[in-house]
């Protein structure tokens, strides 16, 4: 299971890498890519929308099935990924590469209380 | 504990990504779905289908009881080896199962079910069997292997000896008894191939000659896509034991010509058809499933099946919508919370490598 060792991770299975501009950068792990499958559809968020931590936001969809995308903290959404919306297949291609949007969090400790890579290695083996 | 295919450990070495189907363990995909959808469309692939039950049906009322049983009528059967594709319904004219009969002569037949009923459909026919001289035996004892895409032909008369002097004249829909296999010009994808029913200890090593031929091994993932973009219907999606086959897009194989007595025909006689089932095709990003409303200026519709469509590159959907609906009319579907334009087609959507609508 390909999980960086850089990145916080929820049991939802996002990943997130905190900027150094404050913001962070959210994308499906991949576990999450190889369990959906070939991705054929991403729907992303609004700019600006405000979200709770573990609100829905995002889908990504394969052949097989939906899957919806939380919000790993509280924030405000500032930029989101065109290019993931115009090529969904990048998803399978590399996860970590192919992020979904940036959200600006509320607060850097809700970042410090998401799983580590070893925290979200032993969630991926539950499921 | 799932039930394995003769073929299961070959799968597991190739990496398939195996899921329970209907009890079985079974090879969603290799790899990649997509992938494998676009080789049968364009090449050949080949599908584990040995958890389809075959049954032999023997007997001097064989015919008779057939003609009974199925929705269909075997009397069209004339030429050995000819296959027809049956609904086999209940007493409230509902689908119990949907399924392909081969004739050999009239005292001879084998039929083919779906795994997820096969036991069901057992009981069913045994119990619909009294006060007739015939027999039904399963054969568990085969593997099916289904081959199919542009080059599954040749494929096939590479990997099987003898097999090109067996199959060369062999029309749609028409089957060959071959020593021990019986290869058949069927399918569900929607491409031209062999469906090949044979002994369960040469499955492995049949599966090897045909990867060595070229053919590469296709999951049930890509199955039910190609399935879709053909048209065909899925038991217990798009056919079910609820809904009459005249709702389901399969009336045409519903023969009501003669005085036949069928199960299900008078059930079938004394209502009317209010809804049909129809083609649609997303006109906006986003993918269609089961189960989803449509919305229609004649009432709502449901989607029976849905998917991404690999080879149109959109989504489409089976739907039973109020028969009033027309191909080229707009319609609406729910998709989460929102609504999104879908166009009536007539399926199939695509066949022999080609979009049809």
């Amino acid at each position: 299971m390909n999980i960086p060792q850089d990145l916080k991770y929820t049991a939802s299975h996002e990943w997130l890498r905190l900027g150094d501009d404050g913001v962070a950068t959210v994308g499906i792990t991949d576990h999450a890519q190889e369990q959906l499958g070939d991705v054929v559809f991403v729907e992303l968020p609004e700019i600006g929308r405000k979200l709770k931590a573990g609100e829905e936001c995002a889908v990504v969809e394969s052949v097989k099935a939906a899957s919806d995308i939380y919000a790993p903290v509280a924030g405000e959404i500032v930029e989101v990924n065109q290019s993931v919306v115009d090529a969904p297949e990048s998803v399978n291609a590399d996860a970590y590469a192919a992020w979904l949007y940036r959200i600006r969090p509320d607060s850097a400790a809700d970042v410090a209380s998401l799983l580590d890579a070893a925290g979200y290695q032993s969630e991926a083996n539950k499921a | 504990m799932a039930r394995q295919t003769p073929l299961h450990e070959t799968h597991r070495a190739a990496g398939a990504k195996l899921v329970d189907f209907a009890g079985w363990d079974m090879p969603l995909h290799y790899g990649s779905q997509i992938e494998e959808h676009h080789l049968v469309r364009r090449a050949a692939g080949m599908f584990d289908v040995s958890h389809m039950l075959a049954l032999d049906v023997t007997g001097p009322d064989a015919r008779r009881w057939l003609q009974h049983l199925l929705a269909n009528d075997v009397a069209k059967l004339t030429d050995a080896g000819r296959a027809l594709y049956s609904c086999m319904l209940n007493e409230q004219g509902g689908v119990i199962d949907d399924l392909i009969v081969y004739y050999f002569d009239s005292r001879r037949y084998r039929i083919v079910v779906n795994a997820g009923t096969a036991d069901s459909d057992l009981a069913w026919m045994r119990k619909t069997l009294e006060g007739f001289d015939a027999a039904i035996a399963s054969r568990r004892d085969l593997a099916i292997l289904a081959v199919q895409g542009p080059q599954a032909v040749e494929a096939v008369w590479r990997a099987i000896p003898g097999s090109r002097n067996a199959t060369h004249a062999l029309a749609p829909f028409q089957a060959t008894e071959m020593d021990d296999l019986l290869i058949a010009r069927t399918g569900y994808t929607g491409e031209d191939g062999f469906e090949i029913a044979l002994p369960a200890d040469r499955a492995t090593a049949t599966w090897q000659a045909l990867l060595d031929a070229g053919v590469k091994p296709a999951g049930l993932g890509a199955r039910d896509t190609l399935r879709l973009e053909a048209g065909m219907c899925l038991y217990g999606q798009d056919l079910d034991a609820s809904t009459s086959p005249l709702e389901s897009g399969v009336g045409w194989t519903v023969n009501m010509k003669t005085p036949r007595d069928f199960i299900g025909r008078s059930a079938l006689e004394s209502g009317s058809p209010t809804r049909r089932l129809a083609g649609l095709v997303l006109e906006e990003r986003g993918v269609l499933r089961a189960h989803q409303i449509v919305v229609t200026p004649q009432g709502n519709g449901e989607t029976t099946s849905g998917s991404f469509s690999p080879t149109m590159n959109c989504a489409i959907a089976l739907a039973r919508v109020p028969k009033e609906v027309a191909v080229g009319d707009r319609v609406e579907v729910e998709v989460r919370d929102r609504r999104l334009l879908a166009r009536v087609v007539k399926p199939p959507f695509v066949r022999n490598g080609r979009v049809l609508v």
